[in-house]
């Protein structure tokens, strides 16, 4: 019993950072690069306009995808590992 | 075939399918009725959540606010994807192995309490409702647009068709109709756009055409669309607009009540395990996004048509914007998809200066004054409805009859969608949550379908009748609907996931914090209720408390929630153990399957 709530408890842990590192990486594209740090991407030219521009009407899409997939393929992982899955 | 006859044929035969599959899968018990039996397949899930998630208002407005806005409209496009990632990390999977029917259902016993549910019933409700309106409403224009009905008949249709499917099929049919209503509406919003972006860069595919070079000037699309709305007085298109702090508000305000709505949120309690919510939501992205890394091209693609019909010697390369803004196209010499719009009413001209062309331009721009006079303009002259850039796309292109015939399919079948499942949202909690588990706790399983299709019934009338008669507010219904999602029951749920210590007491005073907040602010700027002039201050940036625009305020009324939940728990006693326990076992995947058969 003992063991199997250190293994819950390191299991929720791992899911914890996964979805910390995740959400900075949410964050930083949606509300760091199409808008606060814009100005900063200005000098990166992308078809007419700069990377912020890109960032804010395509890139963040793209990348809310690619986040949502390595989270859920990366849970399965621990799932697994931890014992935890179904 | 005349168009009128090719439109019936696209929107009666896609009825056709609806109802079909509706018969195919009744639902036969609650189960069914509220989750579908619970076995769908992550894939088909994240469509039927695409469709669900995709209303009126994605499929026919949001392209129109794009081209208008620009950059500052990127909020919308990152705002109403990006709560999906809120929900496949934050919410989906552990809802998902509580395993109950609704999100009532979860607060309520989570936090041990009957006014918990109940309130969590009245947000719920409150937020569906103000949404529903816009869909019933957007349906009609829809139907009165194609099918040459006055759009209060256009409603009627509508509810019939949803009453059909929804009554009878519940969860099970809604989620097989609305997999086939996405490939409706995605195919209608991708084809005109394939086309246009062929004939504007010679690329294929949309999301790469509007960063490719237009054809005819050989300079990036992009940077031909900011030169000629700038020659004209409008916003640069892709330029920062300076207002970065409510830009940011909204955007998260709109991710939040995304991951909120509970007519979202309930799509993942239909998927066997909790593995498949998790998978489930990164599908219903996918589909989502195809059609939202469109709309953007749409937007600039549309806007950059507009402005070359209107001031034709723009569209090659261009020396000097000037001389040709000097010469916008005479009004006799208008193509014709301006004059069927016109009919419509959606694009009115009044030749203010009496030359016989249609001048298009910014006169609200002071910078821009010394440029219109020099000029002799006296005033815009061609007022453009934003909702038109969809709708008008075949026409602009020159596209075939069908094309049209399929995007009235298409805008009806957004609509029709995610009305049925905010009414399956609405109804459901009545049904569950107010009957069976606050009221009559000992209502039989048949009872407790015919309660779920009664009030289904009800809630279609309701629907209909607001949709008939919209009140005042209907254009706000949106910032409310979300504004209350994002303030009151995202905080809970996730409190109830993160927190084991998070009471009923912290969860109720919680909610109720940030119900009032929010409304408070809304109803300061937007009047009471809505009712116009009941406001007490105008709604100006000047007067917005901090310069936070109302429409920006959900995050700042879960912060309330937030603040107040955590203030109130730490004050009283923790949770008994089997809830804390509960909690913990929420946190895993294993078991889901047991849990389910509740």
């Amino acid at each position: 019993m003992a063991d199997d709530k250190t293994n819950a408890a390191a299991y929720w842990k791992a899911n914890l950072r996964l979805i910390i590192g995740c959400m900075i990486v949410w964050a930083f594209v949606s509300y760091g690069c199409a808008i606060l740090l814009r100005p900063l991407l200005s000098g990166i030219p992308v078809g007419g306009t700069d990377l912020g521009f890109w960032f804010a009407q395509q890139g963040s899409i793209l990348t809310f995808i690619g986040l949502i997939f390595f989270y859920a393929w990366r849970m399965n992982r621990i799932d697994r590992q931890f014992g935890l899955g179904e | 075939m005349s168009q009128f006859a090719i439109n019936l044929l696209f929107v009666g035969a896609s009825f056709a399918l609806y109802i079909g599959i509706a018969v195919w899968a009744r639902a036969g018990s609650t189960k069914e009725f509220y989750v579908a039996g619970g076995g769908v397949h992550p894939i088909t899930n994240g469509m039927a959540t695409a469709a669900d998630w995709m209303s009126a208002a994605s499929f026919i407005s949001m392209a129109g606010l794009i081209a208008a806005g620009g950059y500052g409209a990127s909020t919308f496009l990152m705002g109403w994807t990006g709560g999906y990632v809120i929900l496949a990390m934050l919410l989906a999977p552990y809802l998902r192995k509580f395993g109950k029917f609704t999100v009532p259902d979860f607060i309520g016993d989570r936090f041990y309490s009957r006014t918990a549910r109940v309130i969590a019933v009245v947000c719920l409700i409150v937020a569906s409702v103000t949404y529903v309106i816009g869909q019933m409403t957007g349906a009609g224009v829809a139907f009165s647009r194609f099918l040459e009905v006055p759009s209060s008949v256009g409603i009627w249709i509508a509810a019939a068709i949803v009453f059909l499917y929804a009554v009878f099929g519940g969860m099970k049919g809604i989620t097989y109709t609305q997999v086939a209503q996405y490939v409706v509406l995605i195919i209608a919003y991708t084809i005109p756009a394939v086309f246009i972006a062929l004939q504007l860069t010679g690329n294929p595919i949309p999301m790469f055409g509007m960063f490719s070079t237009h054809t005819e000037s050989g300079i990036p699309l992009l940077q031909k669309l900011d030169d000629v709305v700038r020659a004209l007085g409008f916003q640069s298109y892709t330029g920062d607009n300076g207002g970065k702090m409510n830009m940011f508000l909204l955007t998260l305000s709109l991710m939040i009540g995304t991951a909120g709505l509970p007519h979202v949120i309930i799509r993942f309690f239909t998927v066997p395990k909790v593995a498949d919510a998790r998978w489930s939501a990164g599908w219903a992205l996918v589909f989502i996004a195809l059609l939202y890394l469109t709309a953007p091209a749409v937007a600039s693609m549309a806007r950059l048509n507009l402005m070359t019909t209107i001031y034709p010697e723009m569209t090659g390369q261009v020396d000097d914007y000037e001389a040709a803004a000097a010469n916008p196209i005479r009004y006799e010499d208008r193509p014709d998809w301006i004059r069927s719009w016109e009919d419509t009413g959606l694009i009115t001209f009044t030749d203010h200066n009496n030359d016989g062309r249609i001048q298009f331009y910014n006169d609200t721009n002071p910078d821009f004054a010394g440029t219109e006079a020099e000029r002799g303009w006296a005033g815009n002259e061609l007022v453009v409805n934003n909702d038109i850039m969809v709708l008008a796309n075949p026409e602009i292109a020159n596209l075939p009859p069908w094309v049209i015939g399929l995007i009235a399919a298409g805008g009806i079948a957004a609509a029709l969608s995610t009305a049925a499942g905010l009414l399956l949202a609405i109804s459901s909690a009545i049904s569950h949550d107010l009957i069976k588990k606050t009221i009559n706790p000992n209502i039989t399983e048949k009872g407790e379908m015919r309660a779920a299709r009664i009030s289904m019934a009800g809630a279609i009338l309701l629907a209909t009748y607001l949709g008939l008669n919209p009140p005042g507010f209907a254009a706000q219904t949106v910032a409310l609907a979300f504004g209350i999602a994002a303030a009151t029951l995202f905080p809970v749920l996730m409190m109830g996931i993160f927190s084991t210590r998070m009471n009923s007491a912290g969860a109720i005073s919680g909610m109720l914090a940030g119900l009032v907040t929010t409304l408070l602010y809304l109803f300061t700027y937007l009047g009471w209720f809505f009712i116009p002039g009941t406001n007490m201050l105008a709604n100006t940036p000047e007067n917005w408390l901090f310069g936070i625009s109302p429409l920006g305020f959900g995050p700042i009324g879960a912060l309330a929630n937030f603040a107040v939940a955590f203030a109130v728990s730490r004050a009283t006693a923790p949770p008994p153990v089997e809830i804390q326990e509960l909690v913990e076992s929420v946190r895993y995947p294993k078991g889901a399957g047991m849990a389910v058969s509740h």
